[in-house]
């Protein structure tokens, strides 16, 4: 691809993921994310994996964010835009700022598995999609399933714990 | 280098003249055709003054819409209030690329993005359709607008998951996600609202062994065993799509009686228009997917598609009878979407979400299964 492209959407998701952080409002940062999702999703699609990018939008942008969107406009916001600066909780987020660049470095330039070129994925007459099916069920396929019984117990915990009161 | 640029034009004249000269006019005519038909349905007469049989009246209409005045009341929350109507309107628009509107138009095949993962590019864009709707009730600081939103997310999710797991049937039995190679499986082994495809007719003559061989061979009963399924995914699908593009029986997020406009009660002038051409949109493109996927595309039955079999009708005219009979068969599916509208009363809420949760989803899911075990047990 094009590498002014990977650049124009590396710098929206950076520009977007610090508005994340720095905006006030909580419906702010909620779209902030889902436009720094999209980016990712561009992404993706420029490396080829159109499947990895369209779930990308499919999940993160079009359902989870829905509902983090869903829940936060149900909160009192003006409460979240009044609040102070609080400096104890200051001077924890700089400690964790500085202990979370320390781990970014070691990891850019300690690891050495890092620094390897994988081959690119062969074009075969199949598309991506079917490759990551493949690679799915076939490769990791108790890992899969083993996946989806957690999910399970987790959906059979939320409804549960959301019935409490009925008994 | 000038392969990229050339290859951009196309895309943009193809992505622009979609757009453009089909879309927006069908929009805004399914509109004129929504009070025509209900006006025919109720026994009155519709709008019949501007023009021959009031053919006109869209044009009267975007007029009046672009010269009202453009009111913001003071208590919303301007940027959202803006930004609202355009994130309705353009997911719809978005979700057209991957569709195949016909076979091809000078040697030029007729389909904006030719992607694998076609029918995914359609749930992931149109998906995003609910922030316009979330956003507007939000950001209009107002109650009813507010319940509105609330209700058009919750159902647009709870329904996006029938309408995603009710197509997967159709994945199984072709074999892959790409519009434009379902559309080819269609044209070979029959559209998918009926597999059971009389083979060996057309207009060029009839073909008695592939007739006969269509219909007595066990391929042919695979097919009958598959057309219980197909046409359970058909029927979930059109209904979750009725929910998605919030139409009568399921069109809660606006209902009047209730909540006086739904989410876009503080709206007028232009920014109305979007919400309402966005809906419009919303059921082409929902019309056009399943013309795609179930009734064949562009696929005219007993037509050649190879235009060397068939040399008086030039390449240019099979083209572009291929591109008038997609949109023949979308128009035919708005009529239905138009004809339910009138004749239905609305669903409650909580019918609406027992509809979609206790009966579409696991109807889908056994769906998927009976396909697969009828596939597994098929001879290849």
């Amino acid at each position: 691809m094009p590498s002014a492209l990977f650049w124009i959407f590396v710098l929206v998701m950076l520009v977007f993921g610090v508005m994340v952080v720095v905006n006030r409002s909580p419906v702010a940062s909620a779209l902030s994310l889902v436009v720094c999702f999209l980016g990712l999703a561009a992404l993706y699609i420029s490396l080829d994996a159109f499947f990895l990018g369209v779930i990308q939008i499919l999940v993160y942008a079009g359902a989870v964010m829905v509902l983090f969107l869903f829940i936060i406009m149900l909160l009192d916001l003006k409460a979240e835009q009044r609040r102070h600066f609080n400096l104890i909780a200051m001077f924890g987020g700089i400690v964790v700022i500085v202990l979370f660049v320390k781990v970014l470095w070691d990891v850019c330039y300690g690891f050495q598995g890092g620094n390897a070129v994988f081959p690119a994925i062969q074009n075969t007459e199949h598309g991506d999609t079917w490759q990551v099916g493949m690679a799915l069920f076939q490769q990791y396929k108790l890992p899969l399933q083993m996946i989806g019984a957690l999910i399970v117990v987790a959906s059979v915990g939320a409804v549960l714990l959301s019935k409490r009161e009925l008994k | 280098m000038t392969d990229i640029l050339l290859g951009l034009v196309w895309a943009l004249v193809k992505a622009v003249g979609l757009v453009f000269v089909i879309i927006l006019p069908m929009v805004s005519y399914t509109v004129y055709a929504e009070r025509r038909v209900s006006a025919m349905i109720q026994d009155r007469l519709g709008p019949n003054r501007v023009g021959p049989m009031g053919l006109l009246q869209p044009i009267a209409d975007a007029v009046k819409l672009l010269l009202k005045e453009d009111f913001t009341p003071a208590s919303v929350n301007k940027f959202y209030y803006w930004l609202a109507p355009a994130c309705a309107m353009a997911p719809s628009l978005m979700a057209l690329a991957v569709i195949p509107f016909g076979s091809n138009l000078f040697g030029l095949p007729m389909v904006v993005a030719n992607v694998d993962v076609g029918v995914l590019w359609v749930f992931a864009v149109s998906s995003l359709g609910v922030y316009g709707i979330v956003l507007a009730g939000w950001s209009s600081n107002s109650k009813y607008p507010f319940l509105g939103g609330i209700r058009s997310s919750s159902q647009m999710i709870s329904y996006e998951l029938s309408l995603g797991l009710s197509v997967i049937p159709i994945f199984l039995i072709c074999g892959t996600l790409n519009l434009p190679n379902i559309v080819k499986y269609q044209i070979e082994n029959g559209w998918l609202i009926s597999p059971i495809w009389l083979k060996g007719i057309s207009l060029t003559g009839i073909n008695f062994p592939l007739l006969v061989s269509s219909i007595f061979s066990v391929d042919a009963l695979v097919k009958i065993l598959l057309w219980v399924p197909l046409f359970i995914s058909f029927v979930v699908f059109m209904v979750s799509m009725f929910a998605e593009t919030n139409r009568l029986p399921f069109d809660l997020p606006e209902s009047e009686t209730e909540l006086v406009g739904g989410y876009h009660t503080e709206y007028s002038s232009m920014k109305f228009a979007l919400f309402f051409l966005g809906e419009y949109a919303a059921m082409i493109t929902g019309s056009a997917v399943i013309v795609t996927l179930f009734f064949g595309a562009w696929h005219v039955p007993f037509l050649p598609n190879d235009p060397s079999q068939f040399p008086w009708l030039g390449d240019l005219v099979l083209g572009i009878i291929h591109i008038a009979a997609f949109f023949i068969k979308v128009a035919i599916l708005l009529f239905f979407f138009i004809w339910v509208r009138w004749t239905l009363p609305r669903f409650r809420y909580d019918q609406l979400m027992r509809l979609g949760w206790y009966f579409f989803f696991e109807i889908a899911l056994a769906n998927i299964l009976l396909v697969a075990i009828i596939l597994a047990f098929a001879p290849k």
